[in-house]
């Protein structure tokens, strides 16, 4: 089994205009995204929230195929809210009699409808995700929940732990490997039997990995303080998150976007 | 220029009340621009040592002074840490970030440096250890060397007097340590930082000003490499082996060859052959 080759999250990386968009801008674009699409209300209203994924996707230089590729594990759950609505919804105009259960054309496009919603759901986040590193993403969502902190949310925290676990996940990868290499020297087998038995064979490999994990900790602790760290009272920062024009522009867009959905809504 | 930077006088410390004391009535003095080194076999105490000098534990009996600053006085705490910087063994559970540069910039960071006076700070400190070219990289894909290389960089960004390495090169590799020794030597002699290097290896104490020899807690022995090399006879009860080259010299002298006190380098050991063929 290689470890190794395990990329973090799914971030595509590049240089495109959405790529340098401000994490905190996106994110929060993303929310606005998300409103659009359940404000969506009828198919028509869709189609200028399509266009826009389209358009980014496009601008992002992310293969569609990388895009698609979220869509996979949801793949039960589109095609059973698909079936669900499509043969359980009552309607007026009947198109296919089954015998067991009619298909009217109110189900048929209420079941479109959602599953479109949910596809175009993933899409959009995909499209944060492919195009923001982990930790870039971690940053903008520490600046966007720092005044929260008035309440006593731990934003800085949070942070510091996301980005602490990005920086030992490839770290504890290789050490899993290490012992794994070294427990199959010693007739271990992790990959035969049933799931009992493989989980059993894990064992040996997740206490020496839970032990040295709790060595780092304590080692990384005493680093960390003797680095003079201390919270996040008085920190400064290297990077510091700027809005510019580009910024500004995606927003303008995003609320061009909105105003279509509404206006698409009410055409119909 | 002998000004005191690191002083413990008579410092003891136990783990637990009960206990036996991992440091007992140690007292040491490290001079400003000196190179030091703490030599010790396992659990003797050292890293202790370090960790009361650097202010990460405070002395039970006794008192610990960097830099005229009593190590016991909280408000004192981070200015200590920053002025006397500290490296530790493992080179994979001291970075912190996702990559090189922004690991260097965590202590600036820490202690609020202004964000336009980082990214010069970090290039001079990754300049000084030679790992400019890699401050984009991650961490993980660095070798040992390198990585132990961009922790002292984490350390020099804060612009520390001095800088107290625990067997910094204990899990590194021969080429690995060499590099090490060669970017801490270079800062000591170039910019004048302090080094207290705490190690097992004989031959990196050599070529230092001062070495200490704990053993059971205590600071059994104090002087120059000559002095403290001088006898292997002398280290036997603390469990250490004298420096290569004067285990060399030993064997040669019994051979009959009258190599001369004091050989504990490479070259010297070298210089004293030619002479003697001569
Ligand atoms: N966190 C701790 N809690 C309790 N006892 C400790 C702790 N750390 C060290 N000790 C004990 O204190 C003594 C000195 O340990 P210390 O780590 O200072 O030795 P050292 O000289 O650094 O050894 P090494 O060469 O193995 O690093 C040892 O007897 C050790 O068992
Ligand atoms: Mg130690």
């Amino acid at each position: 089994m290689a470890l190794n080759d395990i990329t973090l999250g799914q971030y595509y990386p590049g240089d495109s205009a959405v790529h340098r968009l401000d994490p905190r801008v996106k994110i929060l674009l993303l929310i606005a995204l998300i409103v659009a699409i359940f404000l969506a209300g009828n198919l028509l209203a869709y189609v200028p929230v399509i266009l826009f994924l389209g358009l980014v996707s496009s601008l992002s230089k992310v293969p569609v195929k990388m895009m698609l590729k979220g869509l996979k594990p949801l793949r039960f759950i589109l095609i059973l809210t698909f079936l669900l609505n499509l043969f359980f919804l009552q309607g007026e105009t009947p198109l296919l009699n089954l015998g067991f259960a009619v298909i009217t054309k109110e189900a048929l496009i209420t079941a479109v409808h959602y599953s479109l919603r949910l596809v175009l759901l993933v899409l959009a986040s995909s499209l944060l995700t492919l195009t923001t590193p982990p930790i870039t993403l971690t940053d903008g969502l520490e600046r966007l929940l720092s005044p929260l902190r008035a309440i006593h949310f731990p934003a800085h925290e949070m942070a510091m732990m996301m980005s602490i676990a990005l920086r030992f996940i490839p770290t504890l990868l290789e050490e899993t490997d290490k012992i794994m290499k070294a427990q199959t020297a010693r007739g271990a087998d992790f990959e035969s039997g049933n799931l009992i038995a493989r989980a059993k064979a894990m064992v040996p490999l997740l206490v020496p990995l839970f032990v040295s994990s709790f060595r780092r900790a304590g080692d990384l602790a005493m680093a960390m303080e003797a680095r003079c760290y201390h919270g996040g009272e008085g920190r400064t920062r290297l990077r510091v998150l700027k809005c510019g024009k580009l910024d500004y522009i995606a927003c303008g867009c995003v609320a061009l976007l909105i105003a279509a959905v509404v206006l698409c809504g009410k055409v119909y | 220029m002998a000004e005191p930077i690191i002083v413990a006088d008579h410092v003891s410390f136990s783990y637990d009340d009960e206990g036996p004391q991992a440091v007992r009535d140690v007292s040491l003095t490290v001079q400003r621009g000196s190179f030091h080194a703490i030599l010790g076999q396992n659990g003797s105490g050292k890293s202790t040592l370090a960790k009361l000098i650097n202010g990460l534990y405070t002395p039970g009996a006794g008192k610990v002074t960097v830099c005229g600053m009593d190590t016991q006085d909280e408000k004192n705490t981070w200015e200590i840490r920053r002025r006397a910087g500290m490296v530790f063994q493992n080179p994979d559970n001291q970075l912190v970030a996702t990559v090189v540069n922004e690991d260097v910039a965590f202590g600036l960071e820490n202690i609020g440096v202004p964000t336009e006076e980082m990214p010069g700070r970090i290039e001079k400190a990754l300049r000084d250890v030679g790992m400019l070219e890699f401050a984009g990289r991650a961490p993980h894909t660095l070798s040992g060397g390198q990585k132990q290389r961009v922790a002292i960089a984490g350390v020099l960004a804060m612009q520390p007097e001095a800088i107290i390495f625990d067997e910094s090169t204990a899990m590194l590799d021969p080429q690995g340590r060499r590099e090490v020794m060669a970017a801490v030597r270079r800062l000591n002699r170039e910019q004048g930082i302090t080094v207290l290097w705490i190690t097992h290896f004989m031959e990196e104490a050599v070529e230092c000003d001062q070495v200490h020899l704990m053993h059971e807690g205590q600071i059994v022995m104090s002087g120059t490499p000559k002095e403290i090399f001088a006898d292997a006879a002398k280290l036997k009860p603390y469990r250490l082996d004298a420096p290569p080259m004067a285990r060399l010299a030993q064997r040669l002298r019994s051979q009959g060859m009258p190599i001369r006190q004091g050989v504990l380098t490479v070259d010297e050991m070298a210089e004293e052959v030619a002479r003697l063929c001569r």
